[in-house]
């Protein structure tokens, strides 16, 4: 599993990786995962569903996350947009 | 007494001006110079056009491993993507395929064809609704969210959004243009109510020009009968 960041003046960033049945990489994983929610990050996962429909789906904590998912994608949390009139 | 004391004070705090004034006159130079310099590296952070390029590029490549086939097509040659809206909690199971002969008699019927019956052996859109779709959005990179009516075009509202990341970074709080496009994706996708309820709403034409929009919807449904007719002739070809 990647987290990912997607940063202004980079793209996304791969935070931590590892795989969540070997212990020590989960605890990473979940150490990295908190960090981003502390720092206000909203969290979320790639799915595709049977149908090859794709969309995502917002995590809130560790264990929301599937464990075969292969991405958490972390990006800043919507804010309602500048109420500027120009076009 | 007083006058003499009085007056030796001023004299000692001329004194003190006089020796203390070429050390403030350069601390204030040096403080005025790092300002200077810190507005000039933070310009030149926020500009470097290369860096941007470079951004852009993952944020597209990102976005095209996130979303289905025929949402990446359609942001890669029109520049926005168009989401479903799922408010109305319409059903998105799939029926079964129809004919090409029938889908031509529906794209005849049918001026927005995007709204029209699902053909999910045919389209490539898989996250086409099966019934007739009350709304949709629009996704355009750092513009509002557009909300309309597939069935006959009509502008509902601007939903106006971002996602700043506090941390600037490289100088600036907006991610990049395809990042964007992803990040309102994922959040209409998963939340859509929420997003929704996060973003200020205006009516249509407070930000983004309305003829644009419908130019956009023209393109769209005309970018969708092409890739439609594609579709159906290579499936016709075998035979």
């Amino acid at each position: 599993m990647k987290l990912l960041r997607l940063k202004p003046g980079h793209g996304e960033i791969v935070l931590a990786e590892g795989d969540v049945e070997v212990p020590d990489q989960e605890r990473e994983l979940i150490e990295a995962f908190r960090r981003e929610l502390d720092a206000g990050m909203w969290a979320a996962v790639p799915t595709e569903s049977g149908d090859g429909r794709r969309q995502a789906e917002l995590v809130k904590s560790f264990a929301d996350v599937p464990r075969d998912a292969e991405r958490v994608i972390f990006f800043p949390r919507a804010a309602g947009g500048a109420q500027r009139t120009a076009r | 007494m007083p006058l003499a004391l009085g007056t030796a004070a001023v004299v000692l705090l001329a004194l003190l001006w006089e020796l203390a004034r070429p050390r403030l006159i350069d601390a204030w130079a040096r403080y005025r110079s790092l300002r200077a310099a810190s507005a000039r590296s933070a310009a030149a952070i926020g500009y470097d056009p290369g860096r941007e390029r470079r951004a852009e590029r993952r944020a597209r490549s990102l976005l095209r491993s996130c979303v289905d086939e025929h949402e990446w097509a359609m942001y890669r040659d029109l520049g926005f993507l168009r989401v479903w809206g799922g408010l109305a909690g319409r059903a998105h199971a799939s029926e079964p395929p129809i004919s090409a002969t029938e889908e031509d008699e529906l794209a005849r019927r049918d001026p927005w064809p995007q709204a029209g019956a699902v053909m999910a052996g045919a389209s490539p859109d898989a996250r086409r609704p099966t019934g007739p779709a009350s709304y949709a959005y629009l996704i355009y990179p750092h513009r509002p969210i557009v909300a309309y009516v597939p069935e006959t075009g009509a502008l509902l509202s601007e939903y106006c959004v971002a996602f700043p990341d506090h941390s600037r970074p490289y100088g600036s709080a907006r991610l990049p243009d395809s990042d964007d496009v992803l990040a309102k994706w994922m959040a209409l996708t998963a939340d859509e109510r929420r997003l929704i309820a996060d973003a200020n709403m205006h009516l249509p034409g407070r930000q983004i020009d309305p003829d644009m929009v419908s130019r956009d919807l023209r393109r769209l449904s005309r970018w969708e009968r092409e890739r439609r007719s594609h579709a159906v002739s290579e499936i016709k070809l075998p035979a």
